[in-house]
């Protein structure tokens, strides 16, 4: 009986614990984070089945059996019960095999990969929705949001219209970052030369915080951008200032862009050439550099052989955006590219995923 | 002119130069003041006494493991408060870094203090604390009379001595690095740390890895083979179990840290293309490695901490351990699953579902064994007498605190949740909870409940309580509002704030931090107080708690040899089977007992193996081949040395033992 | 507490207590323990295994293994390193047999093997840097040359350990010490050759069929 009245009983602590911190975390504002929240909301109240007696017990026991209380009984060579021990193993394990089911479930319907099937509960997508595309990169220590339907891009501004599945594209320009905007989605990394990405939609109109939530150095305190959730109107109008407001960003314009640079003001890009992107994941916005997509490609077929020996001039993706005034890389030798580097490399399939 | 000294200077200190000592920096010069003033008068009072050489041939040199065990524990513990000074700064900055205020620790330095501290806590604190105990602990155990390899041991304990060493002169030459305790490349790599700092971080932790791989080689091979007559392996202490799998886990996984951490200095001193996004690199390689590493690292940690809260609750429950066997099997169950489940440290990386689910349900499954255990201890204290001494009142703050973090440990295991919660201080908090909650109760616990065997005397109970109870209640003001601040999406590694609202949490944690400065410096006063009356706190039987295992047996401190005679098993908890059938010591008939010799050996090979990792940081390459021909030389000339043994005479033996056979007397 | 220690001496009845004629010798844990250690380097050869196993396809738009490596100069190099192996063996067969001079010379044959095996592969290295294939040019020459460089590393403390034991065994003899030495030696150099085997088949054989 204790055990069917214990949810009942811990309920109200619960609800003080959740409702005692009004959090982003707790109380987000897009469809996939609530889905989140909700499985830690789940979890928490199923482990907490185990955890509440287990502590509760440690103290009972604690000052039942102390040694002054001679009046509780002393068994001390009872060390063996084979019902309570089945009764000890079986309790976490019926727990964990819940818990087990949920997240396999969980884990899948939440996969950042899976396009949304709906916009929030109860509201499923319309099959001919729009999506809205954005590709991220994030850089030394800001953040670069692209278009690619608009032709603009941003820093450390992003926006969206309420109620559209949003696709991110994600890269970062030299180390690792992770890009997080708690009321939105959950995070996913952002790695140099490599793509992961991440579906999720905004439920609510208003101005939300994200950020990197991987160390990425010096300026890593201030890597901060605002998400404004606007609705359709708004976000035109936002699309409209950006395309009047924005300055140029070329290839020139990214490079200088991806110096190392700290609270980087709000800016606005329009014209953003669509190859940019693609040449940012494959490390190949200066022209003189391999791609790594056409890397990839040659070495699928085998490399190039000993004649390939000598065009390292084209692969060395680090050493320009290397930190720090005494960066001792040595020169290495090279010799002009045997192939004309490509204008427009196409996007590398070569995501980040692990297994797909 | 100039070129030509500036050629010649490159060539004999290589990188080092005045400017690498920080002298413009007024917090690294005040804590270089204060280490001196300490370090200077320890080294006038050595002198003073006239003790060095008695230090040198005693401790520095000695082969015994309980000498050995004992300057572990004092490393881990001077190295805790280093590295509880990093984190006291870290929540001092964090507290009044908002808005307008930059705080007083600018990146540069912020960044150095949460790496180091992070690589102190579990490579120099909590490596050497349970290392040292299971030295101290499991031969006494076993009944044997030293590990399987001693001059190993002692070798073992100078490399990780010399490992933490280096941390120690990058506080004064150069840096450290600013990269995050696991280093994860490209921002490790040569390109984004050009500086000294990640060198320090792989050679320091290179020699000490050595010392750990080594001390894990011994300490199995010790339990393997060096058990006394009788005890099969389902009769040995729980805590031996416990270290039986820890080391296992050690032999397993050190080896993937030492190969990691060689591709990534391959990286950045040869240029290879490992980790770097020239040339094919793959940084999510050394991330992956890492882990497989990393993960039971934790368990290393861990479990030897369940053997010792096991043995606490059932010698002060005055009981038989409840599920010996469903103990046993626990602990093996997770040595096994945790080679399982490194992957749950980076679902946001983008692999698949169902990758992710697989990790996630592996880890979810290390709960369940993790909660038998649990519940043993729980049911070990049922019908029992419980004593509340200091060890005890450890345990039960530790089952208290550590479900609450198995918990949410579980919960971060749901790839989902974890996607928001990953990297914020709600894991923070989640990994000290386990961490203080866990390992660092467990030591406390260790330390109060075997110190009367290393010593002769107990442990002062006042001032054990309340350290007790200032690191108990700290911990919980430190870091239940880091798992407030988790949920409200703040993330770790931060120096400085933009919301004021955040605010009052870190300066709630601040003054959690604060109380368990108190607890460190009350567990301080409570090592001073008790040696000051240690006269009052004496216990001539050796057995001051009513024992169970043969550690107890034996005086304390017990003599050199352990054991005269080498006692018999019959049952799980031997010596308390041996006073129930109503033990007698044998008190004559000693016979001469065969011993290994110090040796200044291990101390040497150790030294030379900082210097050659202090020229390989700096690039004075003159001092790599010179150290590293000398480290060759002496560890050859070493084997050279065939007198290594000796016998103590059965006279010596008939003394040692007269005198306590007089002392058990006098106690009646 | 249990103890009566004012019984009078002699008359306790100990002996089930404990092995009062000390015949409890302790098994002697060395093999186990370089078992163990050479498990140990067991793994670190996995890793960079595995390592291998991941970037070996990343030739950086550079050579491949078709391009670079000479089977042949592999196959004499494995040779000379299983033929050190047959006769590590023969040295110890005479170290049973007591045999002192037959010991060091089967040893010394050992090491001029394992030298040979050594410059060979020094000689392949040294090619190929001059080639301008060096460990620096892609992400599989890293992990090619790491991992082989590894094992060659290996191979020489062998040797730099054969050349000690020789000498120790001229002055002491084949004392206990020593044939427990090198009985250890034994594990390693077999040891090391497994692993070649491995590397040979892995990243040789299998590189040049890819």
């Amino acid at each position: 009986m204790l055990v069917r009245m214990l949810p009942k009983l811990l309920l109200p602590v619960l609800a003080l614990l959740l409702a005692g911190c009004e959090t982003v975390v707790m109380s987000p504002s897009g469809d996939v984070a609530v889905q989140q929240r909700n499985l830690i909301v789940a979890s928490t109240i199923l482990m907490l089945l185990i955890i509440v007696p287990v502590i509760a017990l440690t103290l009972f026991f604690a000052w039942r059996y102390r040694a002054s209380n001679t009046d509780a009984p002393y068994d001390p060579e009872w060390n063996h019960s084979t019902a309570l021990e089945l009764v000890i193993w079986s309790a976490p394990l019926l727990i964990i095999i819940a818990l087990g089911a949920l997240t396999w479930i969980g884990t899948h319907t939440l996969d950042p990969y899976r396009p949304l099937d709906r916009i929030e509960a109860g509201r499923p997508l319309a099959p001919d929705a729009k999506t809205l595309k954005v590709q991220v990169v994030a850089m030394d220590w800001k953040w670069l949001f692209l278009y690619p339907d608009y032709g603009v891009a941003s820093v450390n501004e992003l926006a969206a219209p309420v109620d559209m599945p949003i696709q991110f594209q994600i890269t970062a320009s030299t180390v690792m970052n992770s890009f997080f905007i708690p009321a939105l989605a959950g995070q996913i990394y952002a790695m140099p030369g490599m793509q992961t990405e991440l579906n999720a939609v905004i439920n609510r109109a208003g101005d939300f915080e994200g950020f990197s939530a991987n160390y990425s150095g010096a300026g890593f305190s201030g890597m901060r951008f605002r998400f404004k959730a606007l609705d359709a109107a708004g976000f035109d109008a936002w699309i409209a200032k950006a395309r009047a407001e924005g300055g140029s960003l070329q290839r020139e314009d990214y490079l200088q862009l991806e110096k190392p640079s700290e609270r980087d003001p709000v800016r606005w890009y329009a014209n953003v050439p669509a190859d940019l992107y693609p040449a940012i994941l494959n490390m190949c916005v200066e022209k003189t550099k391999m791609c790594m997509s056409e890397m990839m490609a040659i070495d699928a077929n085998g490399g190039m052989g000993k004649e390939g020996l000598f065009n390292v001039s084209h692969l060395i993706y680090d050493q320009p955006r290397a930190r720090g005034a005494h960066a001792t890389i040595k020169g290495k030798d090279y010799v002009s590219a045997l192939c004309p580097v490509p204008g427009a490399p196409a996007p590398s399939e070569h995501a980040a995923r692990l297994a797909p | 002119m100039h070129e030509e000294r500036s050629q010649l200077m490159q060539t004999l200190f290589g990188r080092l130069s005045l400017e690498a000592i920080p002298y413009h920096e007024p917090i690294l010069l005040a804590t270089f003041a204060v280490a001196a003033l300490l370090g200077g008068s320890l080294f006038g009072y050595v002198t003073y006494q006239r003790k060095w050489g008695y230090l040198y041939r005693e401790w520095f040199c000695s082969i015994d493991h309980k000498k050995i065990g004992i300057m572990y524990m004092v490393l881990g513990i001077v190295m805790l408060i280093r590295g509880f000074a990093d984190a006291i700064m870290m929540r001092l900055q964090q507290a009044i870094a908002f808005g307008d205020a930059a705080g007083y620790l600018p990146p540069h330095h912020y960044d150095q203090i949460f790496t180091a501290h992070g690589v102190i806590m579990i490579f120099f604190v909590a490596m050497p604390l349970i290392t040292g105990l299971m030295n101290y602990i499991v031969p006494l155990q076993i009944g044997a009379r030293d590990v399987a390899f001693p001059f190993l041991n002692n070798f073992s304990f100078w490399m990780t001595s010399a490992g933490a060493a280096l941390v120690m002169v990058s506080l004064f030459i150069g840096e450290f690095a600013k990269t995050g305790w696991l280093a994860y490349p490209p921002l490790s790599g040569v390109a984004y740390s050009p500086d000294v700092g990640v060198d320090y971080y792989i050679w320091s932790l290179q020699i000490a890895g050595v010392g750990t791989l080594l001390s894990g080689v011994n300490l199995l091979a010790t339990i393997v083979k060096m058990r006394a007559p009788g005890m099969t392996l389902m009769k040995m202490p729980i805590f031996t179990w416990t270290a039986l799998c820890t080391n296992v886990l050690i032999v397993a996984a050190f080896p993937v840290l030492t190969a990691v951490l060689v591709l990534l200095s391959l990286d950045r001193y040869v240029g290879t293309a490992f980790f770097t996004n020239d040339f094919g690199g793959n940084p999510m390689m050394y991330v992956n490695l890492i882990w497989i590493w990393g993960h039971p690292e934790v368990y290393i940690l861990i479990l030897p901490v369940f053997g010792v809260f096991s043995e606490v609750v059932s010698t002060f429950s005055r009981k038989r351990l409840f599920g010996y066997a469903s103990m046993v099997y626990a602990t093996v169950v997770i040595t096994i699953l945790s080679y399982l489940v490194w992957l749950h440290h980076f679902f946001t990386m983008g692999s698949g579902a169902s990758v992710n689910s697989f990790f996630g349900i592996t880890t979810m499954i290390i709960s369940i064994p993790t909660g038998a255990k649990i519940f043993n201890w729980l049911f070990t204290m049922y019908r029992g007498r419980i004593q509340f001494e200091v060890p005890m009142l450890w345990t039960i703050g530790f089952m208290v605190t550590f479900v609450v973090g198995g918990m949410t440990g579980v919960l971060l295991a749901v790839p989902p949740a974890d996607f928001v919660l990953h990297n914020s201080l709600f894991l923070i908090a989640h990994f000290h909870n386990v961490i203080i909650g866990g390992v660092v109760f467990g030591v406390f616990a260790g330390i109060n409940f075997w110190f009367p065997k290393a010593t002769g005397f107990k442990l002062d109970p006042f001032w054990g309580k309340t350290s007790f109870w200032f690191w108990f209640v700290g911990f919980w003001f430190a870091f239940m509002p880091l798992y407030v601040l988790g949920l409200m999406g703040v993330t770790r590694r931060l120096s400085h704030f933009d919301d004021p609202s955040l605010q009052i949490w870190f300066q709630i944690a601040a003054f959690g931090a604060v109380l368990i400065l108190f607890g460190i410096v009350a567990f301080l006063v409570q090592i001073y107080v008790s040696i000051r009356d240690r006269e009052k706190l004496r216990d001539h039987t050796g057995d001051p708690w009513g024992g169970r295992t043969l550690e107890w047996s034996t005086s304390s401190p017990p003599p050199d040899y352990n054991f005269a005679f080498t006692p018999v098993v019959r049952e799980q908890d031997a010596w308390w089977d041996m006073k129930a059938r109503g033990h007698q010591r044998p008190l004559q008939g000693y016979l001469p007992i065969h011993m290994p010799k110090s040796t200044g050996a291990g101390l040497l090979l150790a030294g030379l193996s900082a210097v050659c990792g202090f020229a390989f940081i700096w690039h004075i390459w003159w001092l790599v081949v010179a150290s590293f021909v000398a480290l060759i030389g002496s560890a050859i000339a070493h084997t050279f040395n065939y007198n290594r043994d000796f016998y103590i005479p059965a006279d010596v033996v008939t003394r040692v033992e007269n005198e306590r056979t007089r002392l058990l007397a006098q106690q009646g | 507490m249990a103890h009566s220690a004012t019984q009078a001496l002699g008359t306790a009845d100990t002996s089930g207590f404990y092995d009062l004629r000390g015949e409890h010798h302790p098994e002697n844990g060395t093999m186990l323990g370089f078992w163990l250690y050479l498990m140990s380097d067991c793994l670190v050869f996995a890793v960079l295994f595995a390592m291998y196993g991941v970037v070996g396809g990343s030739y950086a738009a550079g050579p491949s293994p078709k391009d670079l490596f000479d089977l042949p100069l592999v196959a004499v190099n494995t040779s000379m390193l299983l033929f050190s192996s047959i006769t590590y063996g023969f040295a110890m067969l005479e170290m049973q047999r007591n045999r002192q001079s037959a010991t060091l010379l089967w040893l010394a044959v050992t090491g001029l093997f394992g030298v040979a095996f050594v410059s060979l592969e020094i000689y392949e290295f040294l090619h190929l840097i001059h080639e301008g294939a060096g460990p620096q040019r892609s992400a599989f020459l890293s992990a090619f040359f790491t991992l082989v460089g590894t094992h060659g590393l290996h191979v020489s403390f062998g040797i730099i350990w054969l050349i000690t034991l020789m000498v120790q065994v001229t002055r002491r003899g084949l004392s206990v010490e020593n044939r427990r030495r090198l009985n250890c030696l034994s594990l390693f150099w077999h040891f090391l050759d497994v692993v070649w085997i491995g590397v040979f088949t892995f990243v040789y054989l299998m590189g040049v069929l890819r």
